[in-house]
């Protein structure tokens, strides 16, 4: 006799991801797809993919999805939940896409209150375009745009976005997390479950940060990245809730 | 008796799984998948808990697990 | 509202969309269109539709993609640099080949320019305005009346074609108070759209994407594009003509600049002239074998508008150098006069040198 432990969500399409080896965006479409599932939303699901690494999700997660334009998501998003209120919209943007491009589109998203839930792949670099700086990276980071590490005198600080939209009434749910150790990945999947369930509850707007891994931009190996996003990542970004879901 | 299957197909060898695994059930394949890639294989004589720290870990989705009694293949 | 009464053009506007069936307006606040703006916020709300303020016109225009991909008659509105903002999202609507009014409320320009009236965004209009190779369906009505009457007809091309249409007004006629009469609410069916974004019960995953990294691919979605502005060229080419039969000189002009031409006509006939108009009503597909027929057997074609010359190119590429044609614009919000259009059409059929491009007075 056979017991399913662990099978790979329905809500993935049956095929393989173009993400890097150790890459977070992986991490996070297989816990989206496994709540589409343990949620039984799927069918009434639209996501809304960024431009980034991740433009490809509607290739991999098997539920109607629209491309937006770079950081333009909040608004396709508000357009499309203000349409069909009873689907349930979600946003799936990296660090280009929402907090530089993107930031004031995600500010008044969340200003309005409007009922989607957003996930923010925070990997503080952009990956797609070949690694160069992004709102979140670090200070003396290097990338491709800052080859002598981030001078915060002349690029400014990493962004803050959580904390950011923390000050907006409008913002019912705000957590920051990572995907590096198995307990953190089912953190990870709560802080979804919870943002998803806050949308389905008529709660409002709903964001979860994700600190990710980038291993091939960073120049690491797969598990030193995690290291670096436990090290040294959650030095500018600390881990948690923001604000408090109100029950 | 727990088993971790791994579809060979998706795996690209980021060892996460590997380095996740309390229990040194997981090993990378000296064979090469389809991608050019040396999978991950579930080791012959593993002691797997069903923790499910793999699949946790898998950013491809790549695993899955089963726990097999009175020794009927699954 | 009684039967045909004084409106102001902007909410009378704003009521005919309504009325064509729009539920969904998206805007950001913008002289010389505010108006529409201030009505949509009481009105969409009473017909149980939804209104939003966006935060700049980049998210208005997102905000209309969210909901065409949502398959809803969706609108926004603005005015010249707006409409420069909302480029990127007008390609991506044409790239997703999802359907869209934008009403365009020509002000002067280029940069902030002014709030007075313009026709400076005709390249912009008709000719992508942003990347890629696509085509937007443009009508410009010339009056109030006629632009109640044509906004069912944008919408209903935008459905028909999946593309966005712009609709073009001008700071002098949305601001207009004219005698109009409403058209009555719409009672047809709303169209199906089985590629909407809706939720996939039962039926495959529907996606919505402009991005196709395979040339084959996207070359593929050209050719369906081109295939689709080939069609519409054939059959949507829409104007109006004002004894044009005998004309010597033919004048060529849309919106605020046709109503100037229509008074020189006029005039010009009591004076013995034999002037005529063409009047695009569709700037794009342009009306070519309208203007081909019209311009037939004239002295010359006056292309009037409100700029330093962006519709008179297409007069010269429909007319392929058959008939001299002369242009006479203002900018910056001063009109042109009519005094000049029977001046220089005087001296086109006497005979008398005329400057190729007349942009004083």
């Amino acid at each position: 006799m056979t017991r399913t432990l662990y099978a790979r969500p329905q809500a993935l399409k049956p095929t393989g991801m173009h993400y890097c080896a150790g890459c977070g965006h992986g991490v996070v479409h297989r816990i989206i797809a496994e709540l589409l599932d343990e949620l039984g939303i799927r069918e009434k699901t639209v996501g809304i993919a960024p431009v980034g690494c991740a433009v490809l999700a509607y290739d991999y997660l098997n539920c109607d999805i629209s491309e937006a334009a770079h950081g333009r998501a909040p608004a396709v998003a508000t357009g499309m939940k203000r349409a069909n209120p009873d689907n349930f919209v979600f946003c799936y943007q990296g660090d280009g896409d929402l907090a530089s491009i993107g930031a004031a589109e995600i500010v008044h998203a969340a200003n309005r209150g409007e009922n989607v839930s957003f996930i923010f792949m925070n990997n503080a670099i952009y990956g797609m375009t070949m690694g160069q700086m992004a709102p979140t990276t670090l200070p003396g980071q290097r990338t491709a745009t800052t080859p002598l590490g981030r001078d915060t005198k002349l690029d400014g600080y990493p962004l803050r976005v959580c904390e950011l939209l923390a000050t907006l009434e409008g913002a019912c749910y705000l957590e920051r997390t990572t995907v590096t150790s198995p307990p953190a990945v089912r953190k990870t999947k709560n802080a979804i479950r919870k943002a998803f369930q806050a949308q389905l509850d008529g709660k409002g707007f709903a964001l979860v940060e994700v600190l990710s891994p980038c291993p091939s931009r960073w120049g690491m190996s797969p598990v030193d990245a995690l290291k670096f996003v436990d090290e040294e990542m959650t030095k500018f970004f600390p881990l948690g809730v923001c604000k408090k879901l109100k029950e | 008796m727990k088993v971790v299957k791994i579809t060979e197909a998706y795996c690209k060898g980021c060892g996460l799984c590997v380095w996740a695994c309390p229990k040194d059930a997981l090993g990378i394949s000296p064979e090469l998948n389809p991608l050019g890639i040396h999978p991950v294989i579930f080791k012959k004589d593993a002691e797997c808990t069903g923790c499910l720290s793999c699949a946790a870990m898998c950013p491809e989705a790549a695993i899955e697990i089963y726990e097999v009694t009175d020794d009927e293949p699954s | 509202m009684s039967p045909r009464s004084l409106m102001n053009a902007n909410e009378a506007l704003a009521e005919a969309a309504i009325r064509a069936g729009c539920r969904y307006y998206f805007g950001y606040p913008i002289t010389p269109q505010n108006d529409m703006i201030g009505y949509m916020a009481k009105r969409m709300r009473e017909v149980g539709g939804v209104f939003v303020q966006a935060e700049s016109e980049l998210a208005a225009i997102n905000m209309v993609f969210g909901a065409a991909a949502a398959g809803k008659r969706a609108m926004t509105s603005s005015s010249s640099p707006g409409i420069s903002l909302m480029q990127e999202g007008i390609s991506y609507l044409a790239g997703c080949e999802l359907p869209a009014v934008i009403i365009n409320v020509q002000r002067g320009g280029p940069g902030l320019g002014n709030i007075a009236p313009a026709q400076a965004d005709y390249f912009q209009t008709t000719r992508g305005g942003g990347h890629g190779d696509y085509r937007t369906i443009a009508i410009a009505p010339h009056t109030l009346q006629e632009s109640l009457d044509l906004i069912s007809l944008a919408f209903d091309l935008a459905d028909k074609y999946r593309m966005p249409v712009i609709y073009l007004l001008d700071g002098q006629l949305a601001q207009m108070l004219e005698l109009a009469e409403l058209p009555p609410f719409s009672e047809d069916p709303e169209p199906q759209k089985p590629w909407a974004l809706t939720g996939c019960r039962g039926r495959e995953p529907n996606i919505i994407r402009s991005l196709l990294l395979d040339p084959d691919a996207l070359e593929d979605l050209n050719l369906r594009l081109s295939d689709r502005y080939d069609r519409i060229q054939a059959a949507e080419q829409r104007s109006k003509e004002m004894q044009t039969s005998d004309a010597d000189v033919l004048t060529v002009a849309y919106g605020t600049a046709a109503r100037l031409c229509k008074e020189a006509v006029r005039l010009g006939r009591k004076q013995g002239l034999k002037l005529g108009l063409l009047r695009p009503i569709t700037l794009w597909p342009f009306p070519t074998q309208a203007l081909n027929q019209a311009a037939d057997g004239c002295k010359g074609v006056l292309t009037v508008e409100l700029s330093h010359g962006q519709m008179v190119e297409d007069v010269r590429l429909s007319l392929q150098c058959d008939t001299p044609v002369y242009f006479y614009g203002r900018a910056g919000g001063n009109l042109p006069l009519v005094s000049r259009i029977l001046e220089l059409s005087r001296r086109i059929i006497e005979g008398k040198p005329v400057e190729e491009r007349t942009i004083s007075d």
